[in-house]
């Protein structure tokens, strides 16, 4: 299991997430407009904590978390 | 107290580090070159630092950078040099950080010469780069006052977190005299929280700045620094009155002239006439106070410079018409004579 | 839970003021990540330029100073000299770096100053709206080279890592891209170097990063990426100029 945090408020819509994510689970969620008047990325379900948005992102939009082995 | 026999740009380096300078960065120029080479030799040898800059620009921005770490720390030059230096003048005075700047003055403008001037006095009065600031102005006229006034220079960059001045010119800097280092009670001065150390266990970053974006923020910014400034002219003026309690007239002169003009009012002296000398020793904030002093019974002034006229603009704003302002001034590094400014006095009895 | 992301302490929260896909957020980040695992957050000061990262001391959580344009080099000297024993770093773009303040980053590296240059190079003037920079690539089109820049009037574009490289006085020196999660972690293992190198006594380190402009270079996010991969590469090519020798 892991868990993909967005910061909603913090994305400015650049995209470079949604395409390194190798699972494909980023989106624009068209149905929102955010503080700094973007589409906000949103992730489906899928996510198996790679890092890689968090990686390219230039607004630190995500925080990421994995469930350790034989951990709770 | 022992006396010694020093040239003025080295008794000057000398009490730098004296008062705690801790680092100094210049560029070589004449006629200074002897003030950094002092410190070449001493500081390795007492702790501090010397280094030898690629440019006056870079010099004054590594001052910013060590008043900014919380040091004392000093930079010199001459003419040219402190014209390249304006840009970082601007920004230390807009960060409100605490350094001396000397200026051994020399003729101008352009690269003009080597020798003795004080056609700088407009840009060091009034600030000198973009922005509305001041910084203070010290100007001794003997190697002593050189010496004593280093210690203040330091003393009031770190009370009032702003760049001191000290404007001497070539004959200073190069002439020999006798001083005395006095040992000098250290003065209470306030805690430099502001200076960017690392954080050390701060709770909140520090940052040296002078960009405010908002123009609220940046209109309070300059009215917080007028009224320190504000404070800095009704507190820090200073001058010296001689042979002024019976004189009618007045000679106005600073640095190395005011000891020629001196000569001139001694040899007027002499003939009857009753003259009397100012000497500014601050020239931002420039003392007012003098001229308010002798109004009463002044029938007219005579200011003296190695410039064509700048000083005289703030002998006449202190005057303000009440009596006649004359000039004499000579430039390009021609230094006039006790005898030539005799005959002015001589013409302003006459004249008034 | 095991944190495989978060905000690096040496960070702020703050947003950026930055555009869309720019990199200065990215590098930002990287250097916050190598100030908190080397656990020098406490000691660091960091010098901002003029340019697009001029508001850097609002995001980096460490004592800052900001530099008049270009001098960010003599400002870190004079730090680094009167505080010998904490961490100064530069944060400089290429007109700051590579125009106006070419004297002084010059200097600082031919003295081997104990100092470390992070240098964002976008081959243009981000913050005065997209002109013509020392790093510019022949034919490139900015506000100030509206046909391309043309040699025969605005001369080549300067390779920084290249010209320093010549110098005895650095002791690391390397160009990044910031074009993928491979590249985006070699930039940030530079930058840990780079630093090492200044908390090991060895002298001027610095790591010029290639860096996508899309507002200024009129292109969308990714392919200000891409033309970062196939243009930019081509003229400044990545790699380590200089490192110290082994043993």
């Amino acid at each position: 299991m892991s868990k993909i945090i967005i910061d909603k408020d913090r994305c400015k819509g650049c995209g470079l997430c949604i395409e390194v994510c190798p699972k494909k689970v980023l989106f624009f969620d068209n149905d929102m407009v955010n503080v700094l008047g973007y589409h906000p990325v949103a992730a489906k379900e899928g996510c198996i904590a790679c890092g890689f948005c968090a990686t390219v992102c230039p607004d630190v939009v995500f925080t990421i978390y994995r469930e350790e082995k034989g951990g709770k | 107290m022992e006396k010694v026999l020093m040239k003025g740009n080295e008794a000057l380096a000398e009490a730098a580090i004296r008062a705690g300078c801790k680092c100094f960065f210049g560029y070589p120029i004449t006629p200074q070159s002897e003030l950094p080479a002092y410190l070449a030799r001493e500081m390795p040898k007492r702790g501090g630092v010397f280094l030898q800059a690629e440019s006056e620009v870079a010099a004054i921005n590594m001052v910013y950078g060590a008043a900014g770490a919380g040091v004392r720390v000093m930079t010199s030059s001459s003419s040219p040099g402190i014209s390249l230096k304006q840009e970082g003048i601007s920004y230390l005075c807009g960060a409100e950080l605490p350094c001396v700047i000397v200026n051994i003055m020399r003729g101008g403008p352009g690269l003009g010469d080597i020798q003795p001037a004080q056609s700088d006095y407009f840009q060091a009065t009034r600030g000198g780069g973009h922005g509305d600031y001041r910084t203070i102005v010290l100007a001794p006229s003997s190697v002593q006052e050189l010496v004593d006034l280093v210690y203040d220079a330091f003393d009031l960059a770190d009370m009032y977190r702003n760049p001191v001045l000290i404007l001497g010119d070539g004959i200073l800097g190069q002439m020999m005299e006798p001083v005395v280092f006095k040992e000098r009670p250290a003065r209470q001065l306030p805690p430099k929280d502001w200076a960017t150390t690392g954080k050390m266990g701060r709770q909140k970053p520090n940052v040296i700045n002078s960009l405010y974006l908002d123009p609220v923020k940046l209109e309070e910014h300059n009215l917080k620094l007028f009224k320190k400034y504000q404070e800095i002219e009704a507190k820090e003026a200073r001058y010296e009155i001689l042979n002024g309690d019976d004189a009618e007239y007045f000679v106005i002169a600073y640095g190395i002239c005011a000891r020629i003009a001196h000569a001139a009012v001694e040899m007027a002296r002499e003939e009857g006439i009753k003259v009397g000398l100012i000497r500014p020793i601050t020239l931002w904030p420039y003392p007012k106070k003098a001229f308010e002093e002798v109004l009463p019974k002044a029938k007219a002034f005579l200011t003296v410079e190695l410039s064509l006229g700048q000083m005289v603009e703030d002998v006449k704003l202190s005057v303000e018409g009440r009596a006649p302002v004359y000039f004499y001034g000579r430039t390009g590094g021609m230094v006039p004579t006790a005898e030539e400014i005799f005959e002015e006095i001589k013409k302003m009895r006459g004249l008034s | 839970m095991k944190v495989v992301f978060e905000r690096p302490k040496s960070l702020q929260a703050t947003k950026t003021h930055y555009c869309p896909g720019c990199g200065h957020g990215v590098i930002h980040r990287l250097v916050a990540e190598v100030m908190d695992e080397l656990g020098i957050q406490d000691k660091t000061i960091g010098v901002a330029p003029v340019g697009c990262a001029v508001l850097a001391y609002n995001y980096f959580d460490c004592d800052m100073q900001q530099a008049a344009h270009g001098r960010a080099p003599a400002v870190a000297t004079g730090i680094k000299r009167a505080l010998p024993d904490r961490v100064v770093f530069t944060y400089q773009g290429d007109g700051d770096l590579a125009a106006i303040g070419t004297a002084e980053i010059v200097h600082a590296a031919a003295r081997g100053e104990n100092i470390t240059v992070i240098f964002v190079n976008n081959a243009i003037y981000g913050m005065t709206g997209g002109q013509m920079a020392p790093t510019t690539l022949v034919g490139q089109k900015t506000e100030t080279s509206p046909y391309g820049r043309d040699p025969q009037i605005a001369g080549y574009p300067i390779r920084v890592c290249e010209m320093l490289a010549t110098l005895d006085g650095p002791s690391f020196l390397a160009r990044a891209e910031l074009t993928d999660v491979k590249n985006i972690n070699k930039t940030k293992s530079y930058i840990k170097k780079a630093f090492e190198m200044q908390l090991s006594g060895k002298g001027f380190s610095l790591v010029e990063i290639l860096s996508p402009c899309p507002t200024n270079w009129g292109m969308k996010p990714k392919d200000a990426v891409d033309w970062v991969k196939n243009e930019m590469v081509k003229v400044f090519p990545p790699g380590v100029f200089k490192e110290p020798k082994e043993g």
